[in-house]
């Protein structure tokens, strides 16, 4: 479980997070969601240690981190598996070797064992057929697979991903999503997802948390974001057209 | 104001150099990271290095030549000046400068794309200390700057030594006397002390442009820029102090 009490964030005396205050439970997908700009990606480096925040204490499982020393905090890294906006795919390293990276930094595991672990994630990620590539020899939608399958072959406590399906087909979006939530209730990871996709929200919106300018506006789960009466979700909710006429659709048959 | 911002990028650099060492990346991943270090910055040199010295030698032997005019003055002091010009500042400064050129901007660009692409924070997300694992392996292998700027030195009075023999300015005979004439070998030592603190300066000046940058693409081409003309004057600034410390004391 990761607790967010009252983060604040500034940038040039702009300030991006107004006091965020939410927990982020283990074993589920959580959910940021807002519009673009609204911070989304700051509250997640912020998480990350990447933004250290003005004020406020983020804590995972107990250990808070600003409390922690530079070593601790090193240690806690190795636990986190993170999936950048843009992958972040080392691109001087073929796909095997960004994925056997975070084994080979971290753990004492013969090449072997690496060579077993490595071609299990890329399975379980479906990219059977590209080991040997580098990142700029594949798509963007598989560039994302690997970021993943980087991401999570240490077996992490703590998985973050940042719009894990921007710019991928909706089929392919799905496949991911439902590829994290999965491995997400497999090993019990506390996984924290940044998102504008509806699509995601409906699938594996297990806990949302909604931030509206830096501040977060609402809260809740999937089910409770189709009826609540916040102005500035269903703003958001409804702001494609598609969802506006499933609404439609429901309060005709209410 | 400029001042504050010149003393406090100086603060970074240094704070930035402590935390090179800090954390060290395992060994078994370090020693292919120096390989490949070695191969990019090291070799991958060698063939400009090489081209521009035996010119360059070439050259200062033929103008040494062309200004010797006064018949008094005997021929092997073009092999003596050419050793002189060589091996005290053409290898060990110009060819460090031409390097902040070349293996600089390559240092800067590779390492701020890795900055605007967010790899860094990949590499600090999973714990790594990046500063180690981008920088110490390019320190390392450039510990072997000093053969480049010895194969540089001995290519230059080669140069030197075809340029007046076969120009027909002087005997080989002549050039070699030229050449072990006064030698000092102190000389050397300043030419190879020098060398290292270049190394040096190349490994961290560059380094250190790309890590801290800020922006996109265009950018990384900027700092490559900026990155070159720091590098240079540094290098120039310290072959001067150095030159005053251990010659003219
Ligand atoms: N490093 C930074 N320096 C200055 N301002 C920043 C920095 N990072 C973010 N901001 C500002 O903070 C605000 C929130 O940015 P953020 O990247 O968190 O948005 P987001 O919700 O992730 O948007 P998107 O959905 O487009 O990714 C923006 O106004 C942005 O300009
Ligand atoms: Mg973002």
């Amino acid at each position: 479980m990761i607790e967010v009490k009252n983060v604040k964030k500034s940038f040039n005396g702009v300030e991006v997070l107004k006091g965020i205050s939410t927990t982020f439970e283990t074993g589920k997908t959580n959910l940021i969601i807002g519009q673009s700009g609204s911070g989304k990606t700051v509250l997640l480096k912020s998480l990350l240690g990447i933004h250290t925040p003005d004020s406020g204490t983020i804590s995972f499982d107990g250990r808070i981190y600003s409390e922690l020393t530079d070593d601790e905090r090193r240690d806690l890294r190795t636990e986190i598996g993170m999936v950048f906006q843009g992958s972040a795919l080392f691109d001087s390293m073929t796909v095997e070797e960004n994925v056997a990276f975070p084994l080979k930094m971290f753990t004492n595991k013969t090449i072997a064992e690496i060579k077993e672990r490595v071609d299990f994630v890329i399975d379980r990620v479906h990219l059977e057929n590209a080991h040997t590539k580098k990142p700029s020899e594949i798509s963007g939608g598989m560039q994302k697979r690997v970021a993943i399958a980087r991401a999570i072959v240490n077996n992490p406590k703590y998985l973050f991903c940042d719009e894990p399906n921007s710019g991928l087909d909706p089929k392919t979006s799905i496949v991911i999503d439902n590829l994290i939530q999965e491995i997400t209730e497999e090993y019990n990871i506390t996984t924290v997802i940044n998102t504008h996709d509806m699509n995601s929200v409906m699938e594996i919106g297990e806990k949302i948390v909604f931030l509206k300018q830096g501040v977060l506006a609402w809260e809740g789960s999937k089910r409770e974001i189709f009826k609540t009466d916040n102005a500035a979700v269903t703003d958001f909710v409804y702001s494609s057209n598609l969802f506006k006429k499933i609404r439609e659709a429901q309060n005709k048959e209410v | 104001m400029m001042l504050v911002r010149y003393l406090s990028q100086i603060g970074k650099y240094f704070i930035m150099l402590a935390e090179i060492f800090k954390k060290p990346t395992k060994w078994s991943v370090m020693r292919g990271l120096v390989f490949k270090e070695i191969d990019d910055l090291i070799i991958d040199s060698l063939g400009i290095v090489s081209f521009i010295s035996f010119f360059v030698g070439g050259v200062v032997s033929i103008q040494t030549a062309l200004n010797l005019t006064n018949p008094l003055i005997p021929k092997y002091l073009i092999g003596f000046a050419t050793r002189q010009s060589v091996v005290l500042e053409f290898a060990p400064t110009f060819i460090s400068i031409i390097m902040a050129g070349k293996m600089g901007s390559f240092i800067t660009s590779s390492i701020g794309t890795m900055r605007v692409t967010e790899q860094i924070d990949a590499l600090e997300v999973m714990g790594v200390n990046s500063l180690n694992y981008l920088v110490f392996p390019k320190l390392i292998a450039l510990l072997l700057f000093p053969f480049v700027i010895g194969i540089a030195m001995f290519l230059g009075i080669l140069g030197g030594w075809l340029g007046g023999v076969y120009g027909g300015f002087l005997s080989s005979s002549e050039f070699i006397q030229g050449l072990q004439s006064e030698f000092v070998p102190f000389h050397i030592v300043y030419a190879f002390i020098k060398t290292v603190i270049f190394a040096l300066i190349l490994a961290t000046i560059p380094s250190f442009h790309g890590y801290y940058m800020k922006g996109g693409a265009l950018e990384v081409g900027k700092a490559s820029t900026v990155s070159f003309v720091w590098t240079s004057v540094i290098i120039i600034l310290a072959n001067y102090i150095l030159t005053q410390l251990l010659l003219a004391s």
